[in-house]
């Protein structure tokens, strides 16, 4: 690694350090309902949306409105999303005259961009018109984080109330992180991103003239380059708040056209963990102790830099396949070195390496390289860091209740070992709670496990294999991980648009979302009927380094336990194998 | 549970509305309004005639031009309305004969470069197909191929290279770089 790899690692870290207080602190203010410095800008349209929708702001929900609500506004997105892909053919805004899109394929996107999920079994540029981008992906963009964000703070909820029975209004806590929060942020990044040269425009292809003319696979000589271009930066900013990730182009911020500069990838990877990292501080100050908050940002952040460390190490080092040919890939003044095999130059290895770890442990799932491409450790880290569930940070606001998960399994286990009474935050962590927690966490190894088992053994499964050997497990793996922890990055090799894919992906985000949704409210649920248990000399502090290291050991101990039998027969096989 | 069927339906339309026109369209209007290149393409233009994009690459294959990153784009490299990464594993073996062969090309084409090995980033495929750069080790590398078909000295090449080289941005960011459809731009306008 050179001296730039860390200077800009450090200073990615650095930012996003000094982003969270402030941003944290904001977004609490918004859901608390205070006044902020947009209010009297959007406070307005706010309150216009809700006298036309017939709400009142102050009407509150217990959990079962509150997820049902949930569930019935995402599934009614689901299907407009479904029908915008089906009918594009006929609808506006379609310069390139792209058909419909079949059933499952339509299906497979509709599940993903309304489970924030965003896996690409579509080819961006040729499959879907500028109006299903616009009114179907950049809405759900919107929506499906807003919905995240939501969760979270009616889970939070049931942390601070005490003997009540709401928590909070779902349409206001949705309207409210779209309004404030989303929006505003979009709007600034992709008015930068444009300036860095990411297109915007709702004109059809450009066409120029090829300097030096190629012949194609069937001889014919080509003379001009089509150049897709379209409303790329208003998705891209979304994609990357919003921790979504569905490319306007088949190859996402890979694309010059989505990520043209260093500068932009620079804030396109910061833009991938800011909402999460911020919401530890908004859930400590909800809470009313921003330690506890601290606490969980530290957990993660111990995770991310060793993670990071790892992949960065990995793809600066040599492609296996360089072994038998003379070829110069060591870092040095004149270039990035490293395995650049599905990388581009101007962002080279590390920055690679940096966005991989960022969007895995996020549930961003976009990507500026090829994960297929990367040596078998470098591989390794983003797959495991989705299977650990995209709790390190993650998603926005899936990827704290995510991670509370794994705090009230952590003092449950904790409590046992010493023989206290498990509780977190005063309130008192039962049967019930420990219930829904281990759902959240056994959902997700479910799905993956048991999806990657039912592909690999049928021939429809793998069909979809692209790269022979423990590669094209890793493939498959790696797909249901991403599917069923709603990342959405891919070994893209894998053919997924099949209707076995569609189908069984679409499936396995579908489940992955709501049965970790379901039980997060069912927890605020119950949490918020309890007392707060006043701290004694027998609470365990849920603040210290100690908490932090045992935090951080539950959530690699299981998803070592779950996933280390499977990542043997793919990437450390594979690693194996070089030796 | 009626009445929350009615509001969300109601937001739905009202939030597709905000965020799927109102938030592209202003987008859209401050992009052609102050960055109105960028905003369509970055397209370079010489004497009335689009001759590309500075952000997108350009397949060249002619000793007398840079090369720039192999490409997996089909059904032609570098066909900028579909773009695709080759997704080859490392140990699939379809990879190690494509580097090889790339590697053979460019060692018979270069056959008086007295660099150490052929700089990875030449031999290896971009993550879009459409890399505009290459590093500057690689332009460095092919400079006394193309002087010696362009009848320059390879000095001039290399002035010319460093001219057209960008370094980090703001010092710190990405890498070092060469856009190839620039570097060979200039070329032809060397004559």
């Amino acid at each position: 690694m050179t001296i730039f790899d860390w200077l800009q690692i450090g200073l990615y870290l650095l930012v996003l350090l000094l982003l969270v207080k402030p941003l944290g602190a904001y977004m609490a203010h918004v859901y608390e309902g205070e006044r902020t410095f947009l209010s009297p800008l959007v406070g307005p349209v706010e309150r216009l949306l809700y006298r036309i929708s017939g709400l009142r702001g102050d009407e509150e929900m217990d959990w079962k409105t509150y997820a049902l609500s949930m569930l019935f506004f995402n599934f009614a997105g689901l299907l407009l999303l479904y029908a915008l892909q089906r009918l594009q053919g006929v609808l506006p805004l379609n310069p390139q005259d792209l058909g419909t899109v079949r059933p499952d394929l339509a299906f497979n996107a509709a599940a993903s961009f309304a489970s924030n999920t965003n896996w690409q079994s579509y080819s961006g540029e040729t499959t879907m018109s500028y109006l299903s981008k616009m009114l179907g992906f950049t809405v759900q963009n919107f929506l499906s984080a807003a919905t995240g964000m939501a969760i979270l703070v009616a889970m939070t909820r049931g942390f601070v109330r005490q003997s009540a029975r709401t928590i909070g209004n779902f349409w206001v806590d949705m309207s409210r992180s779209v309004l404030y929060i989303l929006l505003p942020l979009s709007l600034v990044l992709a008015v930068i991103l444009v300036s860095q040269g990411v297109v915007q425009t709702l004109d059809g292809s450009q066409v120029v003239r090829l300097v030096e003319p190629v012949r194609d696979a069937n001889g014919q000589t080509v003379n001009q380059q089509v150049i897709a271009v379209g409303p790329v930066a208003s998705e891209v900013a979304i994609k990357q708040l919003g921790t979504n990730g569905g490319g306007f182009f088949n190859v996402n911020s890979a694309h010059p056209f989505e990520n043209p500069t260093p500068l932009s990838n620079f804030l396109e990877s910061l833009a991938i963990l800011l909402i999460p990292a911020a919401l530890c501080y908004t859930f400590g100050k909800m809470v009313g102790d921003t330690r506890k908050g601290w606490a969980i940002f530290a957990a993660m952040t111990i995770i991310f830099v060793v993670m990071l460390s790892v992949a960065v190490w990995a793809e600066q080092g040599r492609n296996p396949a360089m072994g038998f040919v003379n070829v110069d890939h060591r870092a040095s003044r004149v270039q990035s070195g490293g395995n650049m095999e599905g990388k581009e130059v101007r962002f080279g290895a590390a920055n690679s390496a940096l966005w991989a770890t960022a969007t895995t442990a996020a549930s961003n799932g976009s990507v500026n390289s090829m994960h297929d491409s990367f040596t078998p450790i470098g591989g390794l880290v983003p797959m495991w860091l989705i299977q650990l569930g995209e709790v390190v940070y993650g998603g926005v606001g899936s990827g704290l209740y995510g991670m509370l998960a794994f705090v009230i399994i952590a003092v449950f286990v904790a409590g046992l070992m010493i023989g206290r009474t498990p509780e977190y935050l005063g309130k008192k962590i039962e049967a019930y709670e420990m219930k829904m927690a281990s759902l959240m966490v056994l959902v997700p190894v479910l799905l993956v496990l048991f999806g990657t088992a039912i592909a690999v053994v049928t021939p429809m499964g793998r069909a979809g294999i692209f790269n022979p050997g423990a590669h094209g497990f890793s493939e498959v793996l790696y797909a249901f991980s991403s599917a069923g922890n709603n990342n959405g990055s891919a070994f893209a090799g894998i053919m997924a648009n099949t209707p076995f894919y569609n189908i069984a992906l679409g499936l396995a985000m579908l489940f992955g979302r709501y049965w970790l949704a379901i039980p997060a409210l069912a927890i605020a649920g119950s949490l918020v009927q309890k007392k707060k248990i006043p701290i004694s000399a027998g609470t365990l502090p849920t603040h210290s380094p100690l908490f932090v290291f045992w935090l951080t050991a539950v959530v690699i101990i299981v998803g070592a336990l779950s996933f280390f039998p499977a990542l043997s027969l793919g990437p450390i096989v594979e690693q194996l194998l070089e030796r | 549970m009626g009445r929350q069927i009615r509001s969300g339906l109601v937001l739905l339309g009202l939030f597709t509305v905000i965020t799927g026109i109102v938030y592209p369209l202003v987008v859209t209007g401050i992009a052609q309004a102050f960055f109105h290149r960028q905003a369509n393409g970055s397209i370079i233009t010489a004497n009335g005639e689009s001759n590309g994009s500075e952000l997108i690459g350009q397949p060249f294959s002619a000793p007398k031009y840079f090369w720039g990153r192999p490409s997996a784009t089909s059904p032609f490299p570098y066909n900028a309305a579909s773009s695709a990464g080759s997704n080859y594993g490392p140990f699939n073996p379809a990879f190690r004969e494509a580097v090889q062969a790339r590697v053979e090309a460019l060692t018979g084409s270069d056959l008086d470069n007295d660099r150490a090995g052929v700089p990875v980033d030449l031999v290896t495929s971009s993550a879009s197909g459409l890399d505009p750069h290459i590093s500057i080790a690689a332009a460095r590398y092919q400079a006394p191929r193309v002087a010696r078909y362009r009848g320059l000295s390879v000095e001039q090449v290399n002035l010319l290279i460093d001219h057209i080289a960008e370094d980090r941005q703001f010092g710190i960011f990405g890498e070092p770089r060469v856009n190839v459809l620039q570097l060979n731009l200039a070329l032809d306008q060397l004559k």
